[in-house]
């Protein structure tokens, strides 16, 4: 194999697994480390640098950090990412020091942000500090987008939502809420520099089946209900209730109806409960709260008498494997019948402009999703760009923030004239010694072996009575404290120096995991195969080290390192050193370094 | 010094042995020599060769006296027995062990203060007593622990860290052990566990005296350009005569060595010693063939390695004093002692 280049800013990135899996690259074992210092604003701070809404992400992110985590690999359970990003929020003092200033002569650049949800605010808050002068258009008349209308109080508490959404508006985002954009040609006319469109994708699917017709106003669209819950439109709900879909909104949908005082409420999914698209703690969630899962029983038909809905008929499937794909086949038993005197249907969602005229150059594709450039996020109309659930199809909110870092560096220098790709900043990384004397590390190198901790819960009873308290009350200080120490500080990397090593095989003998080995160098899969310990995951890069004096390589695979920095301890020459890694992914204006 | 205790985490691929153990299980505390320490790489073998041997680890007694090597049986084998006795009093101490449970593998660890000079005389007559035991030297050449000087293994010639001359011979003890009856010598080096395993495997599977002498290099003091005992000058140096390999029956073969002459010799249990001998000039049976080879090597500056000699139908002082088959610990104090009378008739026999 050829020797490791560790001057490469993704060979490191790859090694923190959490911040190469979050699609905004928070540094989490930064902002962990931070927490077990009780700086909590400055974690905060580093949170809402790369992913903007610290406090509503550290109740609702799905969370793509949690199953890339090392300790996954080492010991199980995941560090509980998410409920520290809260603990960082919960406990943040007077942040207002830390916030970018704003210009008050701007720079006479002015951005249209369409749709007021994570993706615009986010690049709000990107553009703000450099002086543009940026308007926000959304039909309701409050900002905050599906985070708002979609996602339940009890898990969002209003007052989280808002001081967030309002941290960015108080930057000097000219607000037109209220207003429902109906013509993207109109908007073009306003002749702003460039236009940023961030509407989600706010169709929910409907089911065609017999019957539909006549009960429609028994059948609500899952997401629209919702809405219509968090607007207070809609304060109950009577009777026995059915959940269509295996979603994480159809999980919204079945905790809201429970708390708006339905008698039952059952969730029906066509497929199988392993392959449901709910996160695994919001199924847990909904069990925990009494609703029963149903899976395999694809509906027939809304079954009505006289105007008013009964029920609907579901058939019985089962999935079976063909060729690696879950394919399901009729069981043969008779169709199921369940009551229902109303139907919320969670079967997905789609990105749906009709406000965009199809003769503006603007092309959509045969999902009618828009034609976009995947880095720069720019449409096939050079002023107008997308992010969030409106570019690829619904994802999430740090999917958002993600896409808006992108968009906003690319609106910077179509501004300034600039070539959107070639003088795009480049990523970097900073290696610092943690070594602050003898067998003194500048981080807390020692193992936690301890179990991942359970997040404490409001008394149920008083949870389902209102559906504005939150359940999850997450980690106090100390459950924090605790948390924060099972980190293993995948960001401090073991850097090596061949012209230190005199291959006395101290790293070697002390190593826990077995992750070092002196061995002479060979392609990659056998190399993969001769060391110590097999080096199977093989998505987990090896590093390898040029030729020694023996004429052997130093190979370590990084799948299973702890960061315990013994082998750095056990060096008597220094080649081992244990470095911090800093990446630099390139934002407009990183305000917390 | 190390201050962090080893994670007890593990690798989660980590091999069970035939036992259920790992490799971790035959492990000691974290050691508190110098980083980078030849000796830590010395326990570091034992460690895999008593795992890849699957003996329960509470089946070995680990002896040592003083100094920087005798620290090290802390390092390793936890759960076994032990006992950090006086400077040059291991080969008592384990004699004693040994002979009141001739079921233990013993396993000895001294240096070359601890056995070359303070204990010359006890190493001398345990090797001649053909104790069932695997005697360990941790050969650095200097007195580490006193910041330093030189020892009775250091070569004429070879300088101090400040750059003093040895002006005195240096004892081999390779040789020594050759010449007053070890059934199995060998020498080997810290930074080479490919050579060392296979070789502590094999003379723990040895019944009789095998005594193993291992270039260690000491990184605080005797590594530097004037040593004969570094890293540097024993990789440059070194010549490895034969490799040996322990493999138990049913075993396949994957030891990968340079083509040479391969020797099996079939033990009494079963197992198999092979040798893969590398000099063809080289013959491990014999005794003096042995002694002057080693000899002729060092006069030209090189040190031999790998097996200088084994002899596999040895006995052992079990043998030699005819004593029972039952370890003498596991029998009652009737049978231990006797009495009076047993003793008036053992006398009345003499008369």
């Amino acid at each position: 194999m050829q020797p490791t280049d560790i001057q490469n800013p993704s060979y490191f990135h790859k090694v923190v697994d959490c911040q190469w899996a979050c699609p905004a690259h928070t540094p989490v074992p930064e902002y962990i480390r931070l927490i077990a210092q009780e700086r909590y604003s400055e974690a905060y701070m580093l949170n809402w640098d790369s992913n903007v809404f610290p406090g509503i992400l550290g109740r609702t992110c799905d969370r793509p950090c949690e199953p890339a985590c090392r300790r996954v690999r080492t010991e199980e359970t995941p560090v509980a990412i998410c409920r520290l990003k809260r603990v960082a929020a919960d406990n943040k003092g007077d942040i207002s020091r830390f916030m970018p200033r704003v210009p008050q002569q701007k720079n006479g650049k002015r951005i249209a942000l369409l749709g007021a949800g994570p993706a615009s605010l986010a690049v709000a808050r990107d553009l703000l500090p450099l002086g543009y002068e940026v308007h926000v258009y959304d039909k309701d008349a409050k900002g905050g987008g599906m985070m708002r209308s979609q996602i339940p109080a009890f898990r969002l508490p209003v007052g989280v939502l808002d001081e967030e959404v309002d941290r960015i508006l108080d930057m000097g985002v000219v607000t037109h809420f209220g207003e429902e954009i109906t013509s993207m040609k109109a908007m073009l006319d306003q002749e702003y520099d460039a236009y940023f469109i961030g509407t989600g994708a706010p169709r929910g699917r409907e089911l065609e089946l017999p019957g539909r017709e006549q009960v429609a106003d028994q059948i609500h669209i899952g997401i629209d209900w919702l809405a219509s819950v968090a607007f207070e439109h809609i304060d109950k709900i009577e009777g026995k209730v059915i959940v269509m879909g295996g979603g994480n909104t159809a999980m919204d949908c079945c905790r809201t109806s429970l708390r708006l005082g339905a008698e039952s409420v059952t969730v029906v999914v066509r497929s199988a409960f392993e392959v449901m698209k709910a996160s695994e703690w919001e199924k847990e969630d909904a069990m925990r709260e009494g609703i029963p899962i149903i899976n395999n029983r694809p509906p027939k038909e809304f079954v009505h008498e006289n105007g008013k809905l009964k029920g609907v008929l579901f058939g019985c499937v089962k999935p079976v494997e063909e060729d690696g794909r879950l394919k399901y086949v009729p069981t043969g038993e008779p169709d199921v019948f369940i009551e229902a005197d109303h139907i919320l249907m969670a079967i997905g969602q789609d990105n749906h402009c009709p406000w965009i005229e199809r003769d503006l150059g603007l092309q959509f594709d045969k999902w009618d999703c828009p034609v976009l450039d995947d880095v720069t996020l720019q449409s096939t109309h050079p002023k107008v760009f997308f992010g969030g659930d409106s570019a690829f199809g619904p994802e999430n909110i740090i999917q958002a923030s993600a896409h808006a870092h992108q968009a906003a560096i690319s609106i910077h220098l179509l501004c300034q004239h600039k070539d959107l790709k070639k003088d795009r900043p480049p990523q970097g990384v900073n290696l610092l010694s943690t070594k602050m004397g003898m067998h003194e590390w500048a981080y807390d190198s020692e193992h936690d072996p301890s179990v991942r901790n359970i997040v404490p819960l409001v008394e149920q009873k008083a949870a389902l009575a209102n559906v504005k308290v939150e359940v999850e009350l997450g980690f106090d200080t100390l459950l924090g404290a605790q948390e924060a120490q099972r980190c293993l500080n995948c960001d401090v990397q073991t850097v090596f120096s061949e012209k230190l090593c005199i291959e006395c095989d101290a790293c070697v003998d002390i190593c826990p995991m077995d992750c070092i080995t002196f061995v002479g160098n060979a392609e990659e899969p056998k190399l993969r195969l001769k060391l110590t310990a097999p080096a199977e995951t093989t998505d987990q890069d090896l590093y390898v080290s040029t030729d020694l004096l023996t004429g052997r390589v130093m190979v370590k695979d990084e799948d299973v390192c702890l960061h315990c920095g013994l082998c750095a301890e056990r060096c008597p020459t220094n080649a081992w050193d244990m470095q911090r890694s800093v990446v630099h992914i390139p934002q407009l204006g990183s305000f917390a370094e | 010094m190390t201050f962090v205790a080893k994670p007890k985490a593990h690798h989660p691929r980590l091999p069970l042995n035939e036992i259920g153990l790992t490799r971790r299980d035959y492990e000691g505390s974290v050691s508190t020599l110098c980083a980078g320490c030849g000796h830590d790489s010395v326990s570091a073998a034992i460690v895999q060769a008593c795992a890849e041997l699957s003996i329960p680890p509470h089946r070995f007694a680990k002896v040592s006296g003083i100094g920087c090597s005798s620290k090290t049986p802390s390092y390793f084998l936890n759960k076994s027995h032990g006992f950090n006795s006086v400077h040059g009093r291991m080969p008592s101490v384990i004699t004693g062990a040994n002979l009141a449970n001739r079921d233990l593998h013993c396993i000895g660890v001294s240096g070359d203060g601890d056995s070359a000079s303070i204990g010359m005389g006890q190493f001398a007559h345990i090797v001649r007593r053909r104790i069932n035991m695997l005697y360990i030297v941790d050969n650095n050449g200097t007195y580490g622990l006193t910041k330093g000087q030189f020892s009775a293994t250091s070569d004429k010639g070879s300088t101090s860290k400040k750059g003093a001359p040895n002006l005195y011979e240096p004892i081999d003890l390779a040789s020594m052990a050759l010449q007053i009856g070890a059934s199995f010598v060998a020498r080997s080096f810290s930074g080479d566990k490919s050579q060392l395993v296979p070789l502590l495997k094999a003379a723990l599977h040895h019944k009789g005296m095998a005594f193993i002498d291992v270039v260690s290099p000491c990184v605080a003091f005797n590594n530097h350009d004037g040593s004969t005992k570094s890293y540097e000058y024993i990789r440059k140096y070194g010549q490895n005569v034969v490799n040996a390999d322990f493999i138990a029956e049913h075993e396949e073969i994957t030891a990968d060595y340079q083509p040479g002459t391969v020797e099996d010799i079939n033990m009494p249990d079963g197992t198999i010693l092979r040798m893969y001998k590398l000099d063809e000039n080289y013959d491990p049976h014999d005794r003096v063939g042995a002694l002057n080879y080693v000899q002729r090597r060092k006069e030209q500056g090189e040190i031999v390695t790998g097996l200088l000699y084994v002899d596999p139908d040895a006995i052992d002082c079990h043998d030699i004093l005819r004593t029972v088959a039952q370890p003498l610990n596991e029998m009652g104090e009737l049978e231990l002692c006797p009495g009076n009378s047993a003793l008036a008739s053992i006398n009345e026999s003499y008369r």
